[in-house]
């Protein structure tokens, strides 16, 4: 065992452990906690990879500014600890069977000897800031631009919201 | 020794990060009597002045106080995020000073290169590094006051939340212009970019054509770090003591070591980006500046003796004519061992840049007083955000004009 492969399993085992506990918490914070250690451990897998600008945007956005958020509203409205319900039949019926199916999907995808997938040594010489950016703003920059645009009408409709609830 | 050299790179770290704890948090703990004494200055008072020769054995008797303080968990408390908050504030506030280079030359010692940081020098995304750990770093305050269980702190934790959301974004966005100019997200390479005109000195750091950004970063990373006029989550004239009310002992004591490290880290951030870091501000064919480290330290050494025999106690009169003689002899070290010399001119220069912006931190807690709720939000986002983006727009068409439209 290589060193990155002890590092690779320890992250992925927190990554888990953290989706895990995401769902399995009965407190809103407590889920929120799960779901940032699941975003640093993605992050230390991205660096891992040797995409050392995506894994710190990773925290920067995700771990951080996304998730102060979820943690600042879960804070303000004061949620309290939630009743645990029994199982839904909807997702007994249809959920398990449909989990089960991606799950193999995921399997037989990563499974398959990989063509498009790049071996961890090459992703350090692609992922420099530079060759992200180039892409970002040359050879995506429309698809990038709409999709600002569509947050930039997001803001607007949750102003607005918030603004009729004023009245 | 086969054991040794096989693991010589690991083993070089790990004392590296020992000493930088070990130097930082003595440093921390004379941070908080620098603070007294210069408020107590500013106030016409003495400051602490009994424990001690100019009360500078007040550190010690200060943590000594807080490791055998009673302990008590409140009732009602979510336990584990209650012990979580102070480890994560301190913890990443800690870590954010591995990237941090203190100075360009290895140290060269039994074949081994020694850097003055503990990250490589070539780590591309330091700044980013430091950025992703202040995102985090927020966590600490807000669970500490979510995990409470009591109003005050639980008001302490939303203030930050919503502050840190406020001015991360002016925070980032004032750097920019320096990170165009240096092309390069390596803080060494920030530094190495500000040295391209040697003649120069103190007239090619960034600080001239980044002022705007500047005083931004600074006001931003001075809200990041919970000081003075930004210390509205712990408001101790509104909220009791905001986020740490229900933390007492050693627990209180990591949130204050946090606070204290981040001052540093933000201070060593300012140096690097906009004041050149290690660079000399003389131009660099004066080499008899080379000389200044001495000159400073010898007549101080010589001042803490003459001052030190006169003492009150007794104690004072051996200990500080002791002190006064090791700081003057280590200057005159400096002035006679030429390769030291050349050595120490890096470091002398970063840490006396960090020391003058703690002290404009100090400055400003003895002068300013703190913003109320919503001056603080509207100046994040209505004065400081739209700043740095005219700031970052402004930079990039004169960087642009500069290289001829390409």
């Amino acid at each position: 065992m290589t060193p990155q492969l002890v590092i690779f399993f320890v992250l992925a085992a927190l990554a888990v452990a953290g989706a895990i506990s995401l769902i399995f918490q009965r407190h809103p914070i407590h889920s929120a906690l799960s779901l940032i250690v699941v975003m640093v451990a993605l992050a230390g897998l991205y660096l891992l990879m040797g995409a050392e600008f995506v894994a710190a945007v990773q925290i920067i956005v995700y771990g951080g500014a996304i998730m102060v958020l979820f943690v600042f509203v879960i804070m303000l409205l004061n949620a309290g600890a939630e009743e645990r319900t029994s199982f839904s039949k909807l997702a007994g019926f249809a959920g398990v069977p449909l989990g089960m199916a991606l799950t193999a999907f995921l399997a037989a995808a990563v499974a398959r000897p990989a063509g498009a997938a790049q071996a961890p040594g090459n992703a350090a010489v692609l992922a420099p800031t530079r060759t992200i950016s180039e892409m970002i703003f040359k050879d995506f920059v429309y698809p990038f631009e709409l999709t600002s645009f569509l947050i930039l009408v997001a803001i607007m409709g949750a102003i607005v919201l918030a603004a009729r609830k004023g009245e | 020794m086969t054991f040794l050299n096989a693991h010589a790179e690991l083993l070089i770290t790990l004392v590296k990060i020992a000493l930088l704890l070990f130097i930082v948090l003595t440093v921390n703990a004379y941070l908080t009597w620098f603070e007294r004494k210069v408020v107590a200055r500013m106030q016409s008072r003495w400051g602490p002045h009994r424990v001690g020769p100019y009360g500078l054995l007040q550190p010690a008797a200060d943590g000594l106080k807080f490791l055998f303080k009673e302990d008590p968990t409140p009732e009602g408390v979510d336990r584990v995020v209650y012990y979580l908050a102070p480890l994560l504030a301190l913890a990443l506030s800690l870590t954010s000073l591995a990237v941090i280079p203190f100075g360009p030359e290895p140290l060269r010692f039994f074949g081994h290169d020694i850097y003055l940081s503990i990250t490589p020098p070539d780590l591309n995304i330091g700044l980013l590094v430091l950025f992703a750990i202040t995102a985090l770093s927020v966590y600490g305050v807000a669970l500490a006051g979510w995990s409470s269980n009591s109003k005050y702190p639980l008001l302490g934790g939303l203030r930050s939340s919503a502050q840190m959301v406020s001015y991360e974004l002016a925070l980032t966005l004032s750097v920019v212009g320096v990170l165009l100019m240096a092309n390069s997200f390596n803080l060494k390479d920030i530094i190495v970019a500000q040295a391209q005109h040697p003649e120069r000195g103190i007239f090619g750091w960034n600080i001239w054509p980044q002022i705007i950004g500047f005083l931004c970063f600074f006001t931003a990373a001075v809200a990041e770090t919970n000081r003075v006029p930004f210390d509205l989550p712990e408001a101790e004239s509104e909220l009791v003591a905001g986020f740490h009310t229900e933390y007492a002992s050693f627990k209180f004591a990591m949130f204050f070591i946090a606070e204290y490290t981040s001052m540093i880290t933000v201070s060593c951030l300012c140096t690097i980006l906009f004041f050149g870091g290690w660079l000399s501000p003389f131009p660099a064919s004066w080499t008899f500046t080379h000389y200044l480290p001495s000159v400073i330290l010898i007549p101080f050494g010589l001042w803490v003796i003459w001052s030190g025999i006169r003492y009150e106690t007794i104690f004072g009169r051996v200990i500080l004519p002791g002190l006064g003689t090791v700081i003057a002899l280590l200057g005159l070290a400096l002035a006679v061992f030429p390769g030291v010399n050349s050595f120490i001119q890096a470091p002398f220069w970063f840490l006396a840049k960090v020391f003058v912006f703690l002290f404009v931190y100090v400055w400003m807690r003895g002068t300013l007083p703190r913003f109320r709720y919503d001056q603080l939000m509207s100046f994040g986002w209505k004065l400081l955000l739209p700043v740095s983006i005219a700031n970052v727009v402004v930079t990039s068409f004169v960087i642009l004009l500069r290289s001829g439209w390409k």
